[in-house]
């Protein structure tokens, strides 16, 4: 439905986008992940049309889009900080697409109040926007952008100016709207557990680049390369051969044992271990239990074959 | 903070920084305005009645406001595209066009006026028009950097968002910028108002003897019919409209902080990419260079002029004794510098107290009062003070030094407004941090305070020296005879008939602007990023 060919945009000389392509199936929802910096707002803003890319094409249902401008796209996009219009009220910001594709205010006012009771913002309508907290007005945007149905929804990390546990109860109400609403969707985030969740598939961005798209369970199983495996927060990774923690298994050495402990630092329930092995190498492990080895203790260590991921 | 004591700061050093403004203030503004009032009450001559009934009261305060508000609509107008270039692009250069901006503004009244008598072809040089040109030539930088400097705090993804949900730009700008930017509009709106409404230097020189504000009617009253009187009921007519407009412009300007979400320039400003995009960004500073700098050009070109050539014989000529001055011109320019100066370290030491004071307090009462010399009138200040210290224990009438008080008082608005903000943009937990590493209150201010003011303090100097520089309302009434500064030897030499007269008068007025630009580029150097208007 979505597909974006060999964007490149260039600012000042330095290139956000360089040759991005990526390919989105209608209903699907696709996340962007990538470190700041990689790209990922720029490559949004070229397919809504705030950014005229320098080279490469968007093509929505067939149609090229070069040269239509935005308001002419049918495209939403949520933007991150929300940008609503502080002099407007909610009702008034939610309904602004409807008014602009001229619908009659009976129409607009009753699918306002629709959109607000499917964020769970039912009777905000006379609110200042001012007066909303984060995650109020993070929903009125989100209701804003889908209010006029839009052929295409663009997420900008929607989520990334709120507070831990406001984005777990958020990304939650996303995930179910998502399934609900059956959008087409390209959600930008540079949080592989927003990824994971959101996406049906993830498109890992680099330096302009987009250098790998697979389901989540793919992409874990198969990063595909060394920076990808590192950007995931997989550990243990050597060059050409990934070691994932989960398949180290550490126990307290029965004879002289393989290495020795450096730091234990328990990450809710799992405990992180660094392993100095005898040979020099650092070795990552995670275990589950309530005890586990201390600093400077000596440890057995296996490896479980099927952890061991080589990359290409 | 309802009346507990700050513990950081003692009461002598409060009663310093309130007690000497304040005292300024009441002998030199509040005891002249008072002067007049009451000579306009109560003095010789027309009872008040008769002045305001007169046909030549309504017509002279007709033509003020409306060239007043016409000269705004024309400002707007002409400034509008380079805010929207200014709010929206990153470019090289573009400091500098901030910069470039604010010296018409600057520059001294009179060599504004000359510079269109210069430029305009005969016949047309004088009137309505010229006038109106002439006050948006002078506040545009109002317009460009008020309305420029929102703008670029107004976040683009708002409008960007308008597009995305169909707004076409039309919409747009109706929809979501123009509401948005009312709030800076309208207070650029309103200063641009009543600086136009309170112009004497351009209307005196544009406007002939058909064209007059109330500004120049009290001038002329005062001084060529010597009807003190008169021009004292018109001072309170004045006085009247200004207290009214500065009461709105200030209730104006306090909504511009109220709305929405404002973001640093850095996330705001783009570069232009487009082809487009260059085009609008050249067209509408190429607009704005060649509107403020073709004038000065003929200006400086027109001084240079003699006959059918060019030469430096109308800047020789400034050595010579002449008829129209009781000195050399040269003299005014030692004049003027030195009156300046003075003015400078005046403003410097009183608008400094005050800015402290405001900046620490949140007193409405010196606020207002302190900027209301922006308002009121340069010539209502010079007729304030003939009128009031003309009699014993008061008589100052031989006192030269009443002239850098003046432009003093000119001055201090624009000093307090530049040092307010940087005041406040001091965090208190640095003071507090300071005192609770073992600094008394003085030393905090010594330690902390100053280091950061001081560029502050530059820059509010340079100002204060380019408008005590450029001061005509109040001087033109001040000056002796044997000691006229530079705007006052200008017009006087345009009052008189002559080829070589009027080439002196171009040849000053160009050492007048080049005396200005320089003061105010070395501003420009120094400047820090701070907020307000100038």
């Amino acid at each position: 439905m979505l597909r974006v060919e060999g964007l490149t945009v260039g600012f000042d000389g330095v290139a956000a986008l360089d040759h991005a392509s990526l390919d989105v199936s209608n209903g699907e929802t696709v996340t962007v992940l990538g470190p700041s910096g990689s790209g990922k707002t720029t490559l949004l803003r070229v397919v809504a049309g705030l950014q005229v890319p320098d080279k490469g094409r968007v093509v929505l249902d067939g149609k090229d889009l070069a040269g239509i401008p935005p308001h002419r796209r049918g495209i939403g996009l949520v933007f991150q900080d929300h940008a609503l219009f502080p002099h407007r009220n909610v009702a008034e910001n939610v309904g602004f697409g409807l008014r602009m594709r001229g619908d009659n205010p009976a129409a607009t006012a009753r699918r306002v109040r629709e959109l607000l009771e499917l964020v769970g913002l039912a009777g905000f309508e006379r609110r200042s926007v001012g007066t909303l907290s984060g995650g109020e007005q993070q929903r009125v945007a989100l209701a804003r952008a889908l209010a006029p149905e839009p052929r295409l929804l663009l997420l900008d990390e929607p989520l990334g100016s709120l507070d831990r546990r406001l984005r777990d109860r958020l990304l939650e109400d996303l995930a179910r709207l998502f399934g609900q609403l059956d959008v087409t969707a390209v959600y930008v985030t540079h949080d592989h557990s927003e990824a994971f969740i959101l996406g049906d598939r993830v498109a890992v961005m680099r330096r302009g680049r987009v250098v790998q798209v697979a389901t989540p369970d793919e992409l874990w199983a198969r990063p595909a390369d060394e920076d990808t495996a590192r950007f995931l927060g997989i550990a243990n990774v050597d060059g050409t051969e990934i070691v994932r923690p989960e398949a180290v298994a550490v126990r307290p050495a029965a004879a002289r044992g393989d290495g020795t402990v450096e730091t234990a630092v328990r990450v809710g329930p799992v405990v992180r271990l660094h392993v100095r092995l005898d040979d020099g190498r650092m070795l990552e492990a995670v275990m589950a239990s309530l005890e586990h080895p201390r600093p400077g203790d000596r440890v057995d260590v296996e490896v479980d074959p099927r952890g061991i991921v080589r990359l290409r | 903070m309802d009346g507990h004591r700050d513990p950081l700061s003692s009461r002598a050093w409060r009663a310093l920084v309130l007690g000497v403004p304040l005292a300024f203030l009441a002998l030199f503004f509040l005891y002249p305005l008072a002067a007049i009032v009451e000579r306009g009450l109560r003095g010789e001559g027309d009872p008040p009645l008769d002045v305001l009934t007169d046909p030549t009261t309504a017509d002279v305060v007709w033509f003020t406001v409306w060239q007043a508000l016409a000269s705004t609509v024309l400002t707007i107008a002409l400034a509008l595209p380079a805010a929207y270039v200014l709010g929206r692009y990153r470019f090289r250069g573009r400091g500098l066009v901030g910069a470039l901006v604010v010296v018409p503004f600057v520059l001294p009244t009179v060599v504004v006026a000359l510079a269109f008598v210069a430029i305009l072809p005969d016949g047309v040089e004088r009137g309505w028009a010229p006038i109106l040109v002439a006050h948006a030539f002078f506040n545009v930088a109002v317009v460009v950097r008020i309305v420029g400097t929102f703008w670029a705090s107004l976040d683009p993804r708002v409008d960007e968002a308008a597009a995305t949900l169909g707004a076409r730009p039309l919409a747009r700008f109706r929809e979501i910028t123009a509401p948005l930017l009312a709030p800076a509009l309208a207070a650029a709106a309103a200063i641009v108002f009543l600086f136009s409404f309170t112009s004497f230097g351009v209307v005196l020189i544009l406007g002939g003897p058909r064209f007059a504000t109330l500004e120049a009617e009290i001038y002329n009253q005062a001084v060529r019919l010597f009807d003190l009187r008169a021009a004292a009921v018109l001072s309170i007519v004045q006085l009247a409209c200004v207290v009214a407009a500065v009461w709105v412009a200030t209730r104006l300007e306090r909504r511009v902080v109220v709305t929405g979400q404002l973001r640093p320039e850095s996330e705001v400003l783009r570069a232009p990419r487009t082809t487009r995009d260059k085009l609008v960004v050249g067209a509408s500073l190429g607009g704005l260079a060649l509107f403020l700098g073709l004038p000065l050009a003929v200006l400086v070109e027109r001084s240079l002029a003699i006959g059918d050539g060019h030469g430096l014989h109308a800047y020789r000529a400034l050595g010579r004794p002449t008829s129209v001055l009781l000195a050399a011109p040269w003299e005014a320019v030692l004049n003027s510098v030195v009156y300046a100066a003075a003015a400078t370290a005046i403003a410097l030491a009183v608008g400094g107290l005050a800015a402290f004071a405001l900046a620490t307090s949140r007193g409405r009462v010196l606020d207002s009062l302190i900027l209301l010399p922006l308002g009121v009138s340069a010539v209502m200040l010079g007729l304030g003070f003939l009128i009031a210290f003309d009699t014993e224990p008061l008589d100052f009438r031989a006192a030269s030094w009443l002239v850098p008080v003046a432009q003093a008082l000119v001055a201090i608005p624009f000093v307090v407004r530049i040092l307010v903000p940087t005041l406040r943009s001091i965090d208190p937990r640095q003071r507090e941090a300071a005192a609770l590493l073992g600094a008394p209150p003085a030393r905090v201010r010594r330690e902390i305070d100053l280091p950061i003011v001081s560029r502050g303090l530059a820059v509010a100097a340079a100002f204060a020296f380019a408008i005590s520089l450029g001061e005509f309302g109040a001087t033109v009434f001040l000056a002796r005879p044997d000691r006229p500064t530079l705007p006052v030897a200008i017009f006087r030499f345009l009052g008189r008939p002559g080829e070589v007269n009027v080439a002196q008068a171009y040849a000053l007025a160009v050492v007048l602007m080049v005396l200005t630009v320089v003061s105010v580029l070395l501003v420009e150097r120094l400047r820090v990023r701070r907020g307000g208007w100038f």
